[in-house]
């Protein structure tokens, strides 16, 4: 092995290797093309994949929305088709009975989808979503709070009439020029005061209808809008280690006993899942990778096969060469030995070349997105980490081993004598 | 020096076999010079690549230099190659991406001379094959005679104790080829063992002894009074 590091072997291969340019530039580019298409389609993938999950942006995805529906079964005498409600007294219940909950935020709205008007402030009306809320929502539908506070818990328990709206409220409601915090508006006919202002990020949903809620406290909303211990809907998220998708069904069972609903009834408690959205997504990526990979490996073997057919010309071109060198005294194991060599490095200088290529193209990109808002784009940050580099160069090293490996075979089967047979 | 005995050899090609040598005894001691001839399928290259080590024997003894050649395995007969003998070939075969330099001091390289050493060594053959300022140069922009003449500095680089040359000067015009062997005659002179294979009739009278094949066998093995090469050529 002390050929390895012989400044004499190496010679021998720059030598035999810049004998003819061009082929050799040829057959590199195969394996540069090779390593280059793997770590884009990698870096591409990952790319996405940021942008993707950009949309979930912070959000808790270990969450589930909960809400009530009808029951749909009759229950000890209660008939099918009632409507409940959740009650206040739910929250702490499911709280105490189910082991592994990070958050449980009971919510309340007004307004919705085509709401009529119902904040006024001055002379400017508007319709907007107005929530009643808890100050845990904002761990999990994160929202950059850009002047004032959120909600909390002092709010609550004072039933303090305060407001936080978003940038889209603000520019309905007032002038561009005009001091938010500390303003009155009318929400429903009650005044609530204004003590943050908020803007969301991410790209999922309606990012314009985003902007535009309202988030009071819970206890207020209750209050001022005649709620009762009505609860709207919950926004339920899981501890890390546990699964909200595991957990949904025992807060179900949590639900149906307090409210006499039959257990079989799996209508009465509307739910989404996110947890279940962000996996399948997750999966999405896995395969993205996987086709990445697959692609990208098999582009590289036939740069690879296009080295060991090189190689095979090589050995038959320089049959006679050989044949000189083992006259002259080389072992079968020093021919082998630099058609190896030769291999192995042609594959690792043109893959080293793909993945520096690759590293430019992929640095240009980024400096091109970092040039730009891509708060809402699909696609941000393409990159590969140093994992999948090595990755890579273990894949060139072994391949260029394995492209070496016939030719090497082929050079120490010619014999001397019929190499050095004149024509 | 070299001895062989009830040396036989046959080719297979498919169904047919060629006897080539049925049956050769010859030997050479140190500092002969030693034409081979014979007409052409008379079984001298292949006596000459058996004495190369380059082909094996199906029967008989080879001893050179009181080392029984036989069943060797490739990196035995590698080293014995290197150490025992040096080749000159018709075709000169240079390798032809090398400086004259670098090529003559292959055979030093595969017994793992250091490089400083290596080179040293090689410029000194050069010097004295007469074209230590054509040491930097690639075979293709040498004449005939200078890459003969490169091929046997690398023959005597790695001090073999005998040189085999295929028809050295088959490639060569007539003045070129005299000029080689009054090189080689001189390395003789040294005390170095030569074998010739040739079939011009000039270039045999050139060494010490004539040994004559045909068909497989020695049929004359005979003392020559040398002609040295320089008479011949141009003054």
């Amino acid at each position: 092995m002390s050929k390895l590091f012989s400044r004499d072997s190496w010679a021998e291969i720059i030598e035999a290797l810049s004998s003819n340019w061009f082929r050799t530039v040829m057959t590199a580019f195969g394996v540069l093309w090779g390593i280059f298409i793997l770590v884009i389609l990698l870096a591409a993938g990952n790319g996405l994949e940021n942008g993707i999950k950009q949309g979930f942006n912070g959000m808790a995805t270990n969450s589930m929305f909960m809400w009530s529906q009808t029951a749909s079964q009759p229950y000890k005498g209660l008939p099918k088709g009632r409507r409940y409600n959740f009650k206040t007294d739910d929250v702490p219940a499911i709280k105490q009975n189910v082991d592994g909950l990070l958050y449980v935020s009971p919510r309340n709205q007004l307004g919705g989808f085509r709401g009529s008007n119902n904040v006024v402030r001055g002379l400017q009306t508007g319709a907007f979503n107005v929530y009643g809320d808890y100050p845990e929502i904002i761990q999990q539908q994160p929202m950059d709070i850009t002047s004032g506070r959120f909600i909390n818990y002092s709010d609550i328990n004072e039933k303090r009439k305060v407001a936080i709206i978003g940038s889209g409220v603000q520019s309905i409601l007032y002038a561009p020029s005009e001091e938010v915090i500390g303003s009155y508006i009318k929400i429903n006919g009650v005044n609530f005061l204004v003590i943050g202002t908020y803007k969301k990020k991410g790209n999922n949903g309606d990012p314009e209808e985003m902007q535009k809620e309202i988030y009071v406290p819970f206890t207020s909303f209750s209050q001022a809008f005649n709620m009762g211990d009505i609860v709207g809907w919950m926004a339920i998220t899981a501890e890390d280690g546990f699964s909200i998708t595991e957990l949904k069904s025992q807060i179900f069972d949590v639900i149906k006993t307090r409210h006499t609903i039959n257990p079989n009834d799996d209508r009465a408690v509307g739910n989404f899942d996110l947890y279940q959205e962000y996996s399948k997504i997750s999966g999405l990526f896995t395969a993205l990778n996987f086709v990445a990979y697959f692609v990208g490996i098999l582009v590289l073997l036939s740069g690879i096969i296009g080295i060991s057919n090189i190689m095979l010309i090589v050995v038959k071109e320089r049959t006679k060469e050989i044949g000189i060198r083992r006259a002259l005294g080389a072992t079968p194991w020093s021919i082998r030995a630099q058609i190896l060599l030769e291999s192995i490095f042609l594959t690792i200088v043109s893959g080293m070349a793909g993945i520096v290529l690759a590293t430019a193209v992929l640095w240009l990109v980024n400096y091109q997105l970092s040039n730009m808002d891509t708060s809402e784009m699909m696609f941000i940050n393409p990159s590969v980490n140093i994992g999948v580099v090595f990755i890579a160069l273990t894949i060139l090293i072994v391949s260029g081993l394995l492209a070496g490996l016939i030719p090497a075979q082929n050079a120490i089967k010619v014999k001397p004598v019929e190499a050095l047979r004149t024509e | 020096m070299i001895e062989i005995k009830n040396l036989h050899k046959s080719y297979h090609m498919g169904k047919n076999s060629l006897h080539v040598l049925k049956g050769i005894n010859f030997t050479v001691a140190e500092g002969e010079m030693v034409s081979i001839m014979g007409s052409s399928g008379s079984g001298k290259s292949t006596l000459l690549n058996i004495l190369g080590i380059l082909d094996e024997a199906d029967e008989g003894s080879y001893t050179l230099d009181g080392t029984l050649i036989k069943n060797l395995n490739e990196k035995v007969a590698a080293r014995y190659r290197n150490k025992f003998l040096g080749f000159i070939f018709q075709s000169f075969n240079l390798i032809n991406y090398k400086s004259a330099l670098d090529n003559v001091s292959m055979p030093l390289y595969y017994q793992g001379v250091k490089r400083n050493i290596r080179t040293e060594k090689a410029m000194h053959y050069l010097e004295k094959v007469g074209l230590a300022d054509w040491a930097s140069h690639l075979p293709s922009e040498l004449s005939g005679g200078q890459k003969q003449r490169v091929a046997i500095a690398r023959a005597l680089a790695s001090d073999p104790k005998v040189l085999l040359a295929d028809e050295p000067t088959g490639a060569l015009d007539t003045k070129t080829s005299y000029e080689v062997m009054e090189l080689i005659q001189g390395i003789n002179d040294e005390g170095k063992t030569i074998l010739i294979v040739t079939h011009e009739d000039d270039i045999a009278h050139m060494t010490k002894r004539i040994v004559n094949l045909k068909d497989g066998l020695i049929i004359d093995d005979s003392i020559v009074n040398q002609v040295r090469a320089k008479t011949e050529s141009y003054v």
